[in-house]
């Protein structure tokens, strides 16, 4: 039996204030991608004449994947390399199929951004002039010059720097507020809803969501929008069982809103069935990059055998073509092998590599190795630093555990799921005329745009990247802005019932809340934390968490599709006890749509494309023949209905 | 728990304007009781132990009891942080053990940016080029 549709008919809670806002462009976000949007729009609108407004679900200063802080850049090209050969890397390590035009783009403009964090005073490590490496605040001091300048970075990888990282995202931040004015940012204000055009449905005109901090409903109207809001954690059940939930990878907020929202207002989805599984120090994911890249770790199975020179003869003839170069999912793929067949742990020998380094190093070298090894930790996932502390492991001496994790949907890391957006110019280094329609980075909905995690089938952004990709949207949507000056706009959707849908979690929770003698037990509704475990559980189960190592087949996934459609119908059934609540509901529904994007994706693409974060057990080989294709899905709110096209891949450089 | 406020150094930041810890929280966890006075962390196991709270704290008033289906008790991580650089102190479970580390976070002053220094209003004629208002795209 179905359950009656539930109204929120302000019987049972009280109506919130309603603020309205009229901007020109709409920045939904506040993380690196909408504090660059944020700057470059700042510049071209005051050329204009527009209003650029920012609305962020936290504080400025610390949102976003950058709020604890980083120890690297990981995109700078840098004047050593080439564009090409940064593409190049991008599309091996995502499996040959990348949009290279958002690629070389992306990579063209990157450097001004890493510039302008140097200008703004992130500490960014150098080398002197005899080589040695001095941290970001001793290349100031002694005078360096910086590296637009000619400076030279202190590379651990290709395209990686360096950084001394922990403010990062508060300079970032400074340089947005600083550009647009506090006057125009609104900090804990969750949007959850975009509005259509009443004459175009196609076309985005604004956005609704609501206060956090006090009973009010925030109602933005807009020219334009960039909606990058992070990517989607939390999705699958996690690896830790209680507290440590919160230890997510990925920060534990981004809760897919940048997928959801404009996928209900029809946007185009891609690569969807991409995901990131990061392998990690186990329970607290400190970074393994500077350990591989910097200080020279290996890492092998339990027997001490190194499961990459073990295991890539059999890759390469698992995956011939792709293999060549050991990109992200195919490492993994290598140490699951070992943990498949039960020889795990996987260690990293940060003990061997301090030693081999102790013995080229001077004492004080050593000690200033010390301290970064630590750093690499205590700027990005200080729980990390602790786990040795708590174990009493002094990484120099012991060598400790990493783990493949569980999914995570983003793009701008190591994974290029998101929306498919517009290249930035028609017929940009020879793409397709279908890659281009008017503005760079809009998605398929009129004046709607999106950057970092946000931008899909690309991939390899990071920190940098986003940046400067919410730059190149907030440029499109600048040009989009003034072509359309004189379009007259009204939103189709009723704002009095989009608000009553908004706080229906209230009106359902207080009509209900005296049935039962304890409240996290009613038959009327779910709390936000219950709709979570059984999405989460369902993901894990059925379409290749962890439990089963990330294996599914087409019976598993209809399976799950089976319990996610229910979920989702009891997902109008959400109730909420306060503002925070509230937005754990909305953060549910967001998740429960990226979710069944990429459960369904992963349905659709009938091969293993990304062995290593998934696999499909019942295509376990990568055939080009019929899938070096981009996915792409198109979800119907009204009719509830996906559709699925393919493109064509195509290689530009 | 994993960010958790010691009672006695807690003062609801009643001289400031907010409260710290709830201001800058970027999960929402940080919450100041309005009988009490004393802030706590309302969601402790969707804390990402990002250090924010215990960053941000004038009191120091704010620590970290690591996510309990972890970690041993009895180590604990503090940071205390300035304008221009941060230190850090790690104890092990031992007590023996101790590290201390000093890392630059910034090397100009806060509030300083100003995004337009030595840089040229763009021309909007140019909006639909490639590039930024800092330069020309990369050409090879």
């Amino acid at each position: 039996m179905a359950l009656e549709r539930e109204f929120c008919k302000w019987s049972f809670c009280s109506k919130p204030a309603v603020e309205t806002v009229e901007t020109d462009l709409l920045l939904v976000g506040g993380g690196m991608a909408c504090c660059g949007a944020a700057v470059e729009a700042a510049v071209w609108a005051k050329q204009a004449g527009l209003k650029v407004t920012l609305v962020d679900k936290a504080a400025l200063d610390r949102s976003g994947a950058v709020a604890m802080g980083l120890s690297a850049i990981n995109t700078y090209i840098g004047p050593e390399n080439k564009v090409a050969d940064y593409v190049n890397m991008v599309r091996t390590d995502l499996m040959g199929i990348i949009r290279e035009d958002l690629v070389y783009s992306l990579g063209a403009h990157v450097d001004q951004t890493v510039h302008d964090f140097q200008d703004w005073g992130l500490p960014i490590w150098q080398k002197d002039a005899e080589n040695h490496t001095v941290d970001g605040q001793a290349a100031r001091d002694e005078g360096l010059p910086l590296l637009k300048d000619g400076g030279k970075c202190v590379r651990s990888g290709r395209w990686q720097c360096m950084i001394n990282g922990e403010s990062y995202k508060v300079i970032v931040a400074e340089a947005a507020k600083n550009a647009l004015g506090m006057e125009n940012i609104h900090e804990r204000v969750f949007i959850v809803k975009l509005l259509t055009d009443k004459n175009d449905p196609n076309r985005v005109c604004g956005a609704v969501g609501f206060s956090v901090r006090e009973h009010k409903t925030w109602v933005f109207k807009c020219k334009a929008m960039i909606v990058a809001c992070g990517g989607v954690v939390n999705v699958f059940r996690p690896r830790s069982v209680g507290e440590g939930q919160g230890r997510a990878w990925y920060p534990v907020w981004n809760a897919g809103s940048t997928y959801a929202m404009p996928a209900e207002i029809g946007a185009k989805m891609v690569l969807m069935e991409n995901r990131f599984v990061p392998a990690r120090f186990k329970d607290g994911y400190g970074p393994v990059g500077a350990w591989f890249l910097f200080f020279k770790a290996q890492a092998t199975n339990a027997y001490g055998e190194d499961y990459m020179a073990k295991n890539w003869e059999q890759v390469k003839k698992e995956y011939p073509g792709y293999a060549d170069n050991p990109g992200t999912c195919l490492r993994n793929h290598a140490a699951m092998m070992e943990m498949r067949a039960g020889r795990g742990p996987i260690m990293m020998h940060t003990d061997k590599a301090m030693k081999a380094l102790a013995e080229v190093l001077s004492k004080k070298e050593l000690k200033h190795l010390e301290a970064e090894a630590w750093e690499d930790f205590l700027d990005m996932s200080i729980s990390a630093a602790s786990l040795w502390a708590s174990y009493n492991m002094e990484p120099d001496k012991v060598p400790s555990e990493i783990i493949p994790s569980e999914p995570y949907l983003l793009g701008s890391h190591a994974g290029c799921a998101g929306l498919w957006v517009s290249g930035p110019e028609k017929g940009y280094m020879g793409a397709p005329d279908s890659w281009f329609w008017g503005y760079d980075r809009m998605t398929t909905v009129q004046g709607l745009f999106t950057a970092g995690d946000g931008v899909g089938a690309s991939g390899h952004k990071f920190s940098s990247g986003s940046h400067v990709e919410g730059r190149m949207a907030a440029k499109g949507a600048i040009a989009f802005i003034l072509d359309h000056k004189n379009d007259k706009l009204e939103a189709a959707q009723n704002i009095d019932e989009v608000i009553a849908d908004i706080y229906l979690p209230f009106e359902i929770y207080e009509k209900y809340k005296n049935y039962t003698s304890a409240p996290e037990i009613n038959p009327n509704y779910l709390l936000p934390k219950q709709v979570q475990t059984r999405l989460q559980k369902l993901m894990d189960e059925y379409c290749a968490g962890c439990t089963p190592m990330y294996q599914t087949n087409k019976t598993m996934l209809e399976e799950g599709l089976k319990r996610l459609t229910l979920l989702k119908e009891d997902a109008t059934r959400i109730a909420a006890r306060d503002l925070h609540e509230l937005m754990r509901a909305w953060e549910q529904y967001h998740r429960i749509l990226a979710g069944e994007a990429h459960l369904r994706h992963i349905l659709f693409r009938e091969e293993s494309r990304y062995p290593g974060y998934y696999y499909r057990a019942d295509f376990l080989s990568i055939d080009d023949s019929k899938w070096k294709v981009f996915t792409i899905s198109q979800y119907n709110k009204d009719t509830n209905e996906w559709k699925f096209e393919t493109e064509p891949y195509k290689q530009l450089c | 728990m994993p960010s958790f406020v010691i009672v006695e150094k807690c003062d609801g930041c009643k001289a400031l304007d907010k409260t710290a810890c709830q201001y800058i929280c970027p999960n929402d966890l940080m919450v100041l009781n309005a009988e009490s006075k004393k802030a706590f962390n309302q969601e402790p196991d969707q804390c990402w132990e990002c250090y924010n709270c215990v960053k941000i704290c004038p009191q120091q008033a704010i620590e970290v009891r690591h996510y309990a289906d972890i970690m041993p008790l009895g180590s604990s991580t503090y940071p205390m942080r300035g304008s221009d650089s941060i230190m850090w102190t790690i104890k092990f479970r031992d007590q023996k053990t101790t590290k201390r580390f000093k890392f630059p976070i910034r090397t100009t002053p806060e509030g300083s940016i100003d995004i337009m220094k030595g840089k040229s209003a763009p021309n909007l004629a140019d909006i639909k080029k490639s590039g930024l208002y800092t330069g020309p795209a990369r050409k090879e």
